[in-house]
């Protein structure tokens, strides 16, 4: 396919499929959770309503940093689905966070202050991992480029089993699900009121969703990347890995940021690099 | 140099004022003639007769020799003594045994690299000298009236040190190399002790004893590739057999592990931070770490595949890691741009140990980016101290409000120093796909160094904005000439973003061209993608031009206890706190300290290791 078309039907359909995602994850959660849940268009009824509302802030400039982060996810997933390099991709995610990150420690209130901070400790969880995971393409594909990489014809999934599980387990962190979701709670009556996001009301929160819709588009394909021998084994797996997540989610109680950056690290350390070793020496 | 002897005489503030700007205008304008013309075989036919020249600087370093072994007996550290009286007693037989049969070729060596260099020098150094002259004044006449002034005898070394690095740079003949080499440790040290407190002379000393190792090794390397080859010169090593070249090489990159304040001898930056900020500006951006790197940078292709430039490497790599991650730990803002010094020096020896084309070309751009930004960010520091009278990174929050000019100059620092699209983060991707390609061990420090990086840059940039009640505007009463070189800085930073692809073609891949046959480069879509990036990135501050448009400012969210606004809040029992907000540190589970000394020890075991490489071979 085109890469124009591709980044295309992107930049039109990553909300959509981002958004139904997010409702199917409220109707599979409520379901665990012996509710009935609401429907599943509820996520876009939310931003809508979000969007309506009136623009408070506590500081002036705390939202332009919320649409810069938007606007780089986009760019990323841009970057991904254009076929282009995937370690340019990672720093370009990066970026996109710290602008999320500085927009928490603009508003300047205790919560979403700790909420930055935390922020920051999970990207340094997750990091390494994600960079080995583009290393790890590399070293079993020769290019770093999503094109070529999603143009072979086996599936990275024999070659890289471990870069794959520590993957899977940072999603966790990225997705931002318990026992990992220390920046951010869903329920803004815990310690952390709403953390990162608490200043932000209206339109800036509608942003922020939507910068997750397409964020967790992204992701999933990723996961689709190590499956590429077979599309269909590749959704399935990506929706296979997506419905593993809410499990997850949903038995594990909230750990402290401690463990979390210790247990990516060690994760990352013996089934990331584990497996480029194997990789480099076999 | 001679300006150097001239500023020693000047007492008058105004004249020697006068006197700087002159030099570092014609200093800067020297530098980019060179550049412009490119025309190494002009320069290299010396005016000068070499021979005279090698005898005044064997006086000098006979006197030079003197100084140390006085200092070092003087200060009770007989371990300076010895060091200096080994290298300089081997020196000395040297020349006696071979004085005369000596044969140079070339003595100086002006290429592309060293035009670079001396680019970095000139510009950054001068605009040093230009921010001296005003935060020196502010520093003896409004804040440490009690450290004795001795400005002339500063001013003067600045330029003997800057003087002292061109030589680093364009020096062939090895013996002249290791004579600059030990002039910028001297320089380094006198600077660093300038304070003349019990804690500045232990650093210094410090530093002095470090960088002497360092210089041994150097002294062994000449003898040693004189022996094998009967050659004296840079040139020749570089392209020496390894059998011949490795041994040398390895001594070299010892030494210049030294200089680069590598593990284990990471200790004495960190304790040059105890000197006026010019001074460290210098250390840490345009002279004394740069002169490691720039050695170990030139040695690659001898280094490169063999076993000690792997020892090399993972030196550097290790480095890389613990500084990263023991800047976590601190929140002093000038040892956190120390530590993120070293740890972006530990990139550019991981570059030179593997010394590929790839990261050879890497390993340059490293040096130029980081050598801006962190001249820019350093000389940042040294004003907000001033202003703030602290430069504890917790006492910057609100900075925005307080230094706006500098805290927006602060952020274009910080931002240059690693994030994307600017130059460091380029460089860096450039180095981990290098390493990649070379050793994807090797790469597994990169990736986890990273992270810490990460995390610590964005707190302090949080801290920067971050806002806890109104504050005072204090900016100012700021020299014009500091002001002048930080904006210089500010937009040397941007630009050398901007130029990177022209500053790529045509200066650095040219060179490891010459060398390698063949150079690292940034695909045309890579360019295109940085190019998008940078263009949205400079967006961002124009969304500033709305500030105030539209929507309703509340308080924060406190608990729902705000005593009249954001800032204080009421807690039981009817007390009214002010809100605090500080970053993690880490103090329980990555304690600086401990960091550091894991660092020296694992540091300890690989320089042993690669001692043991070289007795091998």
């Amino acid at each position: 396919m085109n890469p124009f078309v591709r980044l295309l039907i992107y930049l039109v359909f990553a909300p959509l499929v981002g958004g139904l995602l997010a409702g199917i994850d409220r109707i599979v959660t409520a379901r665990m959770q012996s509710r009935l849940g609401p429907p599943i268009w509820q996520p876009f009824y939310d931003v809508w309503k979000l969007w309506q509302k009136e623009n408070v802030v506590v500081r002036r400039s705390q939202n332009y940093y919320i649409f810069f982060f938007l606007l780089f996810v986009i760019f990323t997933g841009a970057l991904f689905f254009a076929g282009f390099d995937l370690l340019l991709m990672v720093f370009a995610l990066t970026l996109a966070g710290i602008f999320f990150v500085l927009a928490a420690y603009k508003a300047s209130s205790p919560y979403s202050f700790i909420g930055a901070e935390r922020e920051l400790i999970q990207m340094m969880a997750y990091e390494p991992m994600v960079l080995l995971t583009a290393v790890g393409m590399y070293l079993a594909t020769g290019s770093f480029y999503v094109h070529d990489i999603a143009g072979r014809s086996t599936s990275l999934i024999w070659t890289l089993p471990g870069v794959f599980l520590g993957f899977l387990f940072i999603l966790i962190i990225k997705f931002r699900k318990s026992p990992f979701d220390l920046s951010l709670s869903h329920h803004a009556h815990q310690e952390l009121v709403r953390g990162i996001t608490t200043e932000f009301s209206g339109g800036a929160l509608a942003l922020i969703e939507v910068a997750h819709w397409y964020e967790n588009v992204l992701l999933l394909s990723w996961v689709y990347l190590f499956f590429t021998a077979s599309p269909i084994l590749g959704v399935a797996a990506a929706l296979t890995v997506f419905l593993f997540l809410i499990l997850v989610d949903n038995t594990f109680a909230r750990l402290k940021w401690q463990i979390a950056l210790k247990s990516a690290w060690v994760v990352t350390l013996v089934l990331g690099f584990g497996n480029i070793v194997a990789l480099t020496f076999l | 140099m001679l300006t150097g002897v001239c500023l020693l005489a000047i007492r008058s503030d105004r004249l020697r004022r006068c006197l700087v700007i002159a030099v570092t205008a014609l200093l800067v304008a020297a530098s980019i003639a060179l550049a412009i013309k490119l025309a190494p075989n002009d320069l290299t036919a010396l005016k000068f007769d070499p021979q005279v020249i090698g005898h005044v600087m064997e006086a000098l370093e006979v006197a030079m020799a003197g100084f140390v072994i006085y200092i070092g007996l003087r200060r009770g550290r007989p371990l300076i003594a010895a060091l200096m009286l080994g290298q300089f007693a081997l020196m000395a037989w040297f020349g006696f045994q071979h004085g005369d049969g000596l044969q140079v070729e070339r003595q100086l060596l002006v290429d592309r690299f060293s035009i670079i260099m001396a680019l970095i020098i000139g510009i950054t150094g001068g605009l040093i000298c230009l921010y001296a002259l005003g935060y020196m004044r502010e520093f003896h006449e409004d804040y440490h009236p009690e450290i004795q002034d001795r400005r002339p005898f500063f001013f003067s070394l600045l330029f003997v040190f800057l003087g002292a690095m061109f030589g680093v740079v364009f020096a062939n003949n090895l013996i002249w190399l290791y004579f600059f080499w030990e002039v910028t440790t001297l320089c380094s040290f006198l600077l660093i002790g300038y304070k003349q407190n019990d804690e500045s002379i232990a650093n210094a000393l410090r530093a002095l004893t470090y960088n002497l190792i360092g210089g041994l090794g150097f002294a062994i390397a000449i003898v040693w590739f004189f022996h094998r080859s009967g050659s004296i010169e840079l040139t020749t090593l570089m392209r020496a057999a390894p059998v011949v070249a490795i041994v040398p090489a390895a001594l070299l990159a010892f030494a210049g592990i030294t200089k680069s304040a590598q593990f284990p001898f990471t200790g004495w930056l960190l304790g040059a931070m105890v000197a006026p900020t010019p001074v460290s500006a210098l250390l840490h951006s345009a002279t004394m770490v740069n002169a490691g790197v720039y050695l170990i940078i030139r040695l690659a292709p001898v280094l490169q595949g063999s076993m000690a430039g792997t020892v090399v490497a993972l030196v550097g790599a290790v480095t890389f890691l613990v500084a990263s991650l023991a800047a976590i730990g601190t929140s002093d803002a000038k040892k956190l741009l120390a530590y993120s010094t070293v740890a972006n020096l530990g990139l550019i020896v991981i570059c030179g140990g593997i010394g590929t084309y790839e990261a050879v070309w890497a390993g340059v751009l490293l040096i130029v980016f980081h050598a801006v930004a962190k001249c820019l960010l350093f000389l940042c520091v040294g004003v907000i101290e001033h202003k703030l009278h602290s430069r504890d990174i917790e006492q910057m929050g609100g900075l925005v409000l307080k230094l706006p000019r500098l805290s927006v100059m602060l952020q274009i620092g910080i931002a240059g120093m690693f994030l994307a699209p600017f130059g460091m983060l380029i460089s860096k991707w450039a180095v981990l796909k290098a390493v990649v390609d070379a050793n994807p061990l090797i790469a597994l420090f990169l990736v986890f160094g990273s992270a810490p990086t990460l995390f610590f840059w964005v707190k302090w940039l949080g801290k920067l904005l971050q806002i806890s009640g109104p504050a005072e505007n204090v900016e100012h009463g700021i020299d014009r000439l500091e002001w002048f070189a930080l904006s210089v800085l500010s937009v040397l930073t941007t630009l050398t973003c901007i130029l990177f692809p022209l500053i790529s073609t045509h200066l650095v891949e040219p060179y490891v061209t010459e060398i390698y046959g063949q150079s690292g480069h940034l695909a045309y879509g890579n360019l295109l993608i940085m190019s998008l990036m940078l263009v949205m990135v400079a967006l961002f501050p124009l969304s500033f031009f709305n500030y105030g448009w539209r929507g309703k400012v509340m308080d924060a969210y406190l608990g729902g206890g705000n005593v009249g606004g954001s800032t204080r809040f009421q807690a039981p029992m009817g007390a009214v706190h002010d809100v605090r907000m500080s970053n993690y540190y880490f103090a329980d589970i990555l304690n600086e300290a401990q960091v550091f000394r894991t660092g020296v020890t694992i540091g300890v075991l690989l320089s042993l290791i690669l001692l043991g490489v070289l007795i091998w071979l």
